[in-house]
């Protein structure tokens, strides 16, 4: 019993995770993952208006998945992290294209577009941003 | 790391103080032959022989229950509680904060009297797990994330938790041992607790040798799956003392809301919901946490309990890790934390938690918890914690009004 839904609930997020698209306060300039119609810091005197991340940003604390969900096994185990944006937003996702022992906190990293999960019993394959580390840093 | 801003929550105060006069639990456990109901009911039924009172008495139930529906298939739980406690047509809530269920039950029973609205209320909490297998009860337990930017990702409950260990490893120095001392200690102290799962002692290297689920988080380091129930009655002080020598006061019903998604909040390492809602606490009962005796707090993974002491104010932030090593948080220390033996070894049936965090506490300012007692215990705290702490209640309790 794997929770799975109707296409549009994957479908009207896809800027958001295959871009990698936020919002951005015009009143205080803090960004934020995902879209949010209301700013949670200025609150109601701010105004939100669509951003789309450079993708780059480090690492601000990850683990290692050894027990994963359904839907996941074949992937695991893998790598869960924070990642702080040079924007300022953080976000959550996978960093993969390295091993578990090669990521640290602070390690530079850049999105890229990925599967995120095998095709599921409604036929679905679900994609998105994942990070990998930026070499030579 | 940017600077809490405490909020004024206004100045609320209750209309009349409210009394603890009855708790009744089931064991914590796996319970092959007993279903959400029968769960549920042996809760209520000890808790109104505890009391004193007849099930007629009764004005009100509110019940906690995170997933019914994912975990039993059964979704409308508050009729489900009136129906087979024979309390029909009495009107019956159900709350829901993810873990913090409980907790929100007892706010809102809390309010119910508080308000003069009731004077017989009934607060349970309940939640069968074990009719689903452990993926099932994995993903039913996902949706107290944000489903759709941490779940979508492959993101688990206990890899949540381990994004804010490492970070507060990294950020204080927190070590491997302290977190295993956690544990360590809540076992110790659930040998005690006839209601717990776990009633077996484990040490450090038991904890270290587990399998890794999350790294740096081990199997010992996550509270279990479990069955349970508990039931509380609460009444207004005034009249508490007609049912009982022993009534338990509440002194304070604090309650804060943060992020859903971990990633978005102001710090990782800080629960800023506990913090705000513990700060209001503080002020209602009017106590500092020097004047706090035992604490249940919400241990679902040994590092939420590091930072539980550190939010609440029984240490410095950063200092948790060293309050468990010097054992300030064992029964005979500074603050006995969790002497119910908390999530960990007691067992954490979430809709049922916060219930039974009240009822520990009931039963240590009674003077009724036998070998796990902690003496002239007057004030206790309950923290309970939705998600990764986007839910958290407060309450404190004593036994002097």
């Amino acid at each position: 019993m794997t929770k799975e839904f109707a296409v549009p609930f994957h479908w009207r997020r896809f800027r958001e995770r295959y871009q990698l698209i936020g919002s951005e306060c015009i009143h205080c300039k803090k960004s934020f993952y995902p879209i949010r119609v209301i700013c949670p810091s200025c609150r109601r005197s701010g105004h939100m208006k669509e951003i789309k991340f450079s993708g780059s940003g480090k690492v601000y604390s990850y683990t290692i998945i050894r027990a994963p969900p359904e839907g996941f096994k074949e992937y695991a185990p893998y790598i869960i992290a924070i990642i702080e944006l040079d924007e300022g937003a953080k976000v959550l996702s996978q960093v993969v294209d390295c091993e578990p022992k090669d990521v640290k906190i602070g390690i530079r990293v850049k999105s890229c577009f990925r599967r995120i999960r095998s095709e599921n019993e409604t036929g679905l394959v679900l994609y998105g941003f994942k990070f990998k580390p930026v070499l030579g840093r | 790391m940017n600077n809490f801003k405490p909020v004024n929550f206004g100045n609320m105060k209750p209309a009349r103080e409210v009394a603890v006069i009855g708790i009744g639990l089931t064991k914590f456990g796996e319970h092959w032959s007993m279903g959400l109901k029968e769960l549920a009911v042996e809760a209520g039924v000890k808790a109104v022989e505890d009391a004193g009172i007849s099930g007629q008495d009764l004005q009100l139930v509110v019940g906690g229950n995170m997933s019914g529906g994912l975990f039993a298939g059964q979704e409308h739980g508050a009729g489900l509680l009136a129906d087979y406690l024979g309390l029909n047509p009495i009107p019956a809530i159900r709350t829901e904060g993810a873990c913090c269920s409980g907790g929100l039950a007892v706010r809102v029973g809390y309010l119910a009297v508080a308000s003069g609205m009731y004077d017989f209320v009934a607060v349970g909490g309940v939640e069968k797990m074990t009719d689903v297998y452990g993926p099932q009860a994995a993903t039913a337990l996902s949706g107290a994330m944000d489903y759709e930017t941490e779940a979508y990702f492959g993101a688990t409950f206990p890899g949540i938790y381990a994004l804010i260990a490492k970070r507060h490893m990294h950020d204080f120095g927190t070590t491997r041992r302290q977190l295993s001392l956690v544990a360590v200690k809540n076992h110790s102290n659930a040998v005690h607790n006839p209601y717990a799962q776990y009633r077996k002692k484990i040490t450090v290297e038991d904890v270290e040798r587990s399998a890794m689920v999350a790294d740096p988080l081990r199997l010992l380091d996550c509270s279990p799956i479990t069955d349970g129930a508990v039931t509380i009655i609460i009444v207004p002080a005034d009249i508490a003392k007609k049912y009982t020598d022993t009534p338990v006061y509440f002194k304070a019903s604090a309650q804060a809301s943060d992020t859903l998604s971990l990633f978005s909040r102001r710090s990782i390492t800080t629960l800023d919901a506990t913090m705000h809602a513990v700060r209001e606490a503080y002020r209602q009962a009017k106590v500092s946490q020097k004047q706090i005796n035992l604490a249940e707090v919400h241990d679902c993974f040994t590092i939420a309990e590091i930072c539980a002491y550190e939010d609440l104010g029984f240490t410095q932030k950063g200092r948790g890790g060293k309050f468990i090593e010097d054992g300030e948080s064992e029964i005979g220390g500074k603050i006995p934390v969790n002497t119910s033996g908390g999530l960990k070894a007691k067992g954490h049936p979430v809709g049922a938690t916060g219930v039974a965090q009240i009822a520990e506490i009931v039963a240590q300012l009674r003077g009724d918890a036998g070998k796990r007692q902690v003496k002239k215990a007057e004030i206790g705290l309950a923290h309970n914690v939705g998600g990764s702490g986007a839910t958290v209640t407060v309450h404190i309790l004593s036994n002097k009004r």
